[in-house]
């Protein structure tokens, strides 16, 4: 019963927060609400007993990559006036989809069925069950491969990423640290023979 | 406990509202990356509420990957917007014109 109500609880707040994130005046406002929506999405996760993944979608999204959503908001000067131009123009349209999918899926799920039967809840895990330890069991050995794939992903983002939004300035007065190196004393240093000078 | 149907529903209504916040912010380019962002959180809800009711850790595995590839996804995507706005000054969906799309 206290996990059905906590569940409505999370919902009504993860719903309000989604909302506040297509309909804010402000992309940061919309940015916070989405870090709003991870957090309450982590709290149903624990609910439904999906330890690891609550906790990975904490650390990596609001940690990480909202972070970095947020840095990128507020370091673009975006003129928000012309952005919110023709905000309600195609509105209607936006709303009828909306209310077409939730119809749709909620048909789907409680008038057919979907052949499982969806009023059953889990049958809760014992008390020293490990969500992380069988994760890990499948995820090391069944998984290893695309897990070392999910890697190499992860490095061509950080490099795409870094190539994309790294520039040379012309003009700026930087050290190059690789001539520095492998500069010579013969280069630098130059030895002229000349006669002494003589005393008047 | 908590029944698959009332996560499927939530799931639903998130994903609803996504689309719906792709229709309204559709000139915005982070807007739209953050509703994508939402999209994907309510598959995952399906995964996890499917991986918990059928028994079947291979959903969550699932997810993992997904959280993965959507990390990556916008860490690309934002650094596209950081080079968009310094070639244009603006992050406007039309102003990008150049290929005549």
């Amino acid at each position: 019963m206290l996990v059905e109500i906590l569940f409505y609880v999370f919902g009504t707040i993860l719903v309000l927060a989604a909302l506040g994130v297509i309909v804010s005046r402000n992309p940061v406002y919309s940015a916070l609400s989405l870090v709003l929506c991870f957090i309450t999405s982590a709290a149903i996760w624990l609910l439904i007993e999906a330890e690891f993944l609550a906790v990975i979608l904490v650390l990596v999204y609001v940690g990480a990559v909202m972070v970095l959503f947020l840095f990128v908001v507020m370091m673009l000067d975006i003129n928000l006036e012309e952005l919110r131009t023709g905000f309600t123009r195609y509105a209607w349209l936006g709303w009828l989809t909306a209310v077409a999918v939730i119809v749709e899926i909620v048909g789907v799920v409680w008038v057919r069925g979907l052949g499982i039967d969806v009023s059953k809840s889990p049958t809760p895990t014992a008390a020293d069950y490990s969500n992380t330890l069988e994760l890990g069991q499948v995820m090391y050995t069944k998984y290893a491969y695309p897990f070392e794939l999910a890697a190499v992903l992860l490095l061509v983002a950080i490099v795409a990423a870094i190539s994309l939004t790294m520039r040379k300035r012309p003009g700026l007065k930087v050290q190059d640290i690789g001539k520095q190196v492998g500069v010579n004393a013969k280069d630098r240093v130059r030895i002229v023979k000349m006669e002494s000078e003589k005393r008047p | 406990m908590i029944t698959l149907s009332q996560l499927l529903t939530l799931s639903a209504i998130l994903f609803a509202l996504s689309v719906a916040g792709i229709f309204l912010n559709r000139k915005n380019v982070i807007l739209l990356l953050m509703c994508v962002e939402l999209l994907l959180l309510s598959a995952n809800f399906n995964f996890i509420a499917f991986s918990r009711y059928l028994g079947d850790i291979h959903g969550q595995v699932f997810v993992f990957f997904v959280l993965t590839v959507a990390a990556a996804e916008s860490a690309i995507g934002l650094a596209i917007l950081v080079v968009l706005f310094r070639e244009r000054r603006s992050i406007n969906v039309e102003d990008m014109n150049t290929l005549r799309g």
